[in-house]
């Protein structure tokens, strides 16, 4: 049988050109994915807890976005537009935002403070091949899942402890005392759950003055910590680690407060405890803590033009981990987006995977990547509460204030 | 561990159970009468938590003086939600009503997220640190306040309920609703008013658990919950139920923290409620249904 199509000259049928129109509709319609553009502002996705019980760090993550367009501006970087999405402080929320902003056309994606959000996100980052710089997650996984378009400028829990550790001993020894017992109170978040694990086996390597006596893991979303406090205070330890979140920190003071429990120190492994929330709140009683945390190095210029930034658009908001991390995510992206000089994704993954910046703000050489994503050359500092202000204690190098010590007993201020 | 803290954790999980009660009591109220369940109890809670919050901070007026003024105006809300919308929803289909009130919540929320945006807030009263050392106890004072205002409260509707002509035409609505028709009793009239009731209550119970938590706009849906748990165990329907189901809870949550892990706290809550469910289905104190 012989077809009865009717045909041109060169050859083209009316199925033919009915299947062409079916391929450039299906062209077109992956065409957000696809097309590569060197014009314009790059759209990034910035993905943060903007509500739920992690709704003040989120916000705080914020002021680093917002303060990010003149800085990379005067820094000649190309402008980022900036399509914001809330987590809701949920995992699953996140995923489905992030899904969300790639069908919305996002061609790269930042975020999310919290390790569990970050984890879900780099899954439907890397399924849908869309570069997703971390500003904020330490759990380890994150980058050692092979992925190759998730990139983290945060040190992972073990970094964090390795550094907390050295600082401790630092300040121990300039103190000329140290705790023997401690208690070690943490949520049991992605976040929390990596640090306790991570703690047992790098303790013994560090040779630290002293056993913690007792595990407390809580809920990060709780309303009421007197029995963990009360269970705490009963062990008789002399010093309180701690890995928590805002909320949990406030709680936690206040109970410390009125069940008339002062620590020879608090020792915060996390966010928390240096949060301009937290200041606020307790104000005088807020003094004393002291977080191993990734800060900023104050001496780099990058980090007073951040300084600077901050107390113009917020005043009285003193710059944090928050501001400092979430800025250089959006920095490694117009990096980047300069160097690519396409918004194609694996194009821009791949001048991600090559960033070398060196003009940065947080402690270290600067930021690279490793092969798996992750910058390993990051430093961790100490920060004590005082006055409502927050100075850098540890490391030496870094630092701008001795530690004071031990923790001024709540009772007595 | 030494004995003084299982006291301390002890009075403080009746305390704060105490508070959690008054809570539990108006969704019992609302239930026992109108036969609706209140899906926004939570989010009414919050509503009174941050309307103590403004005032406070705006006025400096302290919650426990704002109780009754706060409880009124939550009373208000109350009546009207009854009477505009749940009340052409009281002869549909109960799924109807759930989601009726589900929506109601998750309105309420959302205004609550514009109105005072997703940060923790809380009430920086004088007395907030304070604590009282007996021997051994140390009580927070901001508790033991809240509990005795839950006592107070919870003694001053039990009073109305028996002792007054109108609390005893409420019951007779929640007893016989066709009866109370037949004897001319103005029925939609006193279940807006009995709603009203609950809604005093939560709205109480709001003003002294915002001198305990930290009030942020996302916190209703879990305290919904809890009152759920807290009904069920003591007896939908039950009042004094409602209050012995809130220390039980409280006290469960607290002494299961101190001898297991307190991030299980929340999993006895819920053993409770299987328990209960199996073995006792009308709860501590509620009515066998023939």
């Amino acid at each position: 049988m012989t077809s009865k199509t009717p045909k041109n000259s060169v050859g083209v049928s009316r199925r033919t050109v009915t299947a062409g129109l079916g391929a450039l509709g299906v062209t077109a319609g992956l065409a957000p994915f696809n097309i590569a553009r060197a014009a314009g502002p790059l759209k990034v996705g910035v993905l943060l807890p903007r509500s739920g019980y992690q709704a003040g760090i989120g916000q705080d993550c914020q002021r680093g976005v917002d303060i990010a367009a003149g800085i990379l501006k005067d820094m000649g970087y190309p402008e980022l537009q900036i399509i914001n999405a809330d987590t809701e402080t949920n995992v699953d929320v996140a995923r489905s935002r992030a899904e969300k902003l790639i069908g919305e056309g996002a061609q790269l994606l930042v975020g999310a403070f919290d390790s569990g959000q970050s984890s879900a996100i780099a899954q439907v980052a890397e399924q849908k091949g869309v570069p997703f710089v971390i500003n904020i997650a330490a759990a380890p996984p994150i980058t050692e899942q092979g992925y190759k378009f998730v990139f983290r400028n945060f040190p992972t829990a073990p970094m964090i402890l390795r550094d907390a550790f050295n600082n401790q001993k630092e300040i121990f020894a300039a103190v000329g005392t140290a705790p023997k017992t401690a208690v070690f109170l943490h949520v049991n978040d992605t976040f929390g759950t990596a640090m306790s694990k991570a703690i047992p086996g790098l303790m013994p390597k560090f040779d630290m003055p002293y056993k913690i006596t007792e595990t407390i893991a809580y809920d990060p979303a709780a309303r009421d910590l007197s029995v963990e406090l009360a269970k705490a205070k009963a062990t008789g330890a002399e010093a309180m680690i701690v890995v928590s979140r805002l909320n949990d920190a406030i709680l936690l003071t206040r109970e410390m407060v009125k069940q008339r429990w002062s620590p020879m120190a608090i020792l915060s492994m996390g966010p928390g405890w240096y949060e301009d929330q937290y200041l606020k709140t307790l104000g005088k009683l807020s003094d004393g803590p002291l977080s191993f945390v990734p800060w900023y190095d104050p001496n780099k210029p990058l980090s007073k033009k951040l300084e600077e930034a901050l107390a113009k658009a917020f005043p009285g908001v003193n710059l944090n981990t928050n501001h400092v991390y979430t800025f250089e995510a959006l920095l490694v992206a117009a990096d980047a987006y300069k160097r690519a000089g396409s918004s194609d994704p694996k194009a821009l993954a791949d001048a991600i995977r090559k960033t070398n910046i060196t003009n940065n703000a947080s402690p270290g050489p600067g930021i690279q990547f490793d092969a798996k994503g992750q910058n390993d050359k990051l430093l961790d500092s100490a920060i004590q509460n005082r006055g409502g202000k927050l100075v850098t204690v540890a490391p030496k190098v870094a630092a701008n204030a001795k530690p004071e010590w031990p923790l001024k007993p709540y009772n007595q201020r | 561990m030494p004995f003084d803290i299982y006291l301390n954790v002890a009075v403080g999980g009746i305390l704060t159970g105490l508070v959690y009660g008054l809570m539990a009591l108006g969704l019992s109220v609302i239930f026992g009468v109108v036969r609706v369940v209140n899906f926004a109890h939570g989010e009414m809670m919050t509503v009174a938590m941050y309307i103590a919050v403004t005032l406070f901070s705006a006025f400096h007026l302290d919650p426990l003086v704002m109780l009754l003024p706060i409880a009124a105006v939550l009373g208000v809300f109350g009546y009207a939600l009854q009477a505009s919308l749940i009340n052409p929803f009281i002869t549909r289909p109960e799924h109807s009503q759930f989601l009726l009130l589900v929506a109601v919540a998750i309105i309420m929320v959302n205004i609550l997220l514009i109105v005072f945006g997703p940060d923790a807030q809380n009430v920086q009263v004088s007395y907030a640190y304070d604590s009282y050392q007996i021997g051994p106890l140390i009580v927070d004072a901001t508790k033991a306040y809240a509990a005795v205002a839950a006592l107070v409260v919870a003694a001053a509707l039990f009073c109305f309920f028996q002792y007054t002509t109108l609390g005893t035409a409420i019951r007779a609505c929640a007893d016989n609703y066709h009866g109370a028709l037949v004897v001319g009793l103005d029925v939609k009239h006193l279940y807006a008013l009995t709603f009203a009731l609950g809604a005093a209550c939560v709205g109480a119970a709001g003003v002294m658990l915002a001198l305990i938590v930290d009030v942020t706009p996302s916190i209703g849906p879990a305290y919904t919950l809890l009152a759920f748990i807290i009904v069920i165990t003591g007896g939908l329907g039950s009042m004094p139920g409602a209050l012995i189901g809130g220390v039980l809870i409280g006290l469960t949550e607290a002494m299961a923290g101190l001898l297991f892990t307190p991030s299980a706290k929340s999993m006895f809550s819920f053993a409770i409620l299987v328990l209960v469910l199996l073995f006792r289905p009308q709860g501590i104190l509620g009515k066998k249904v023939a």
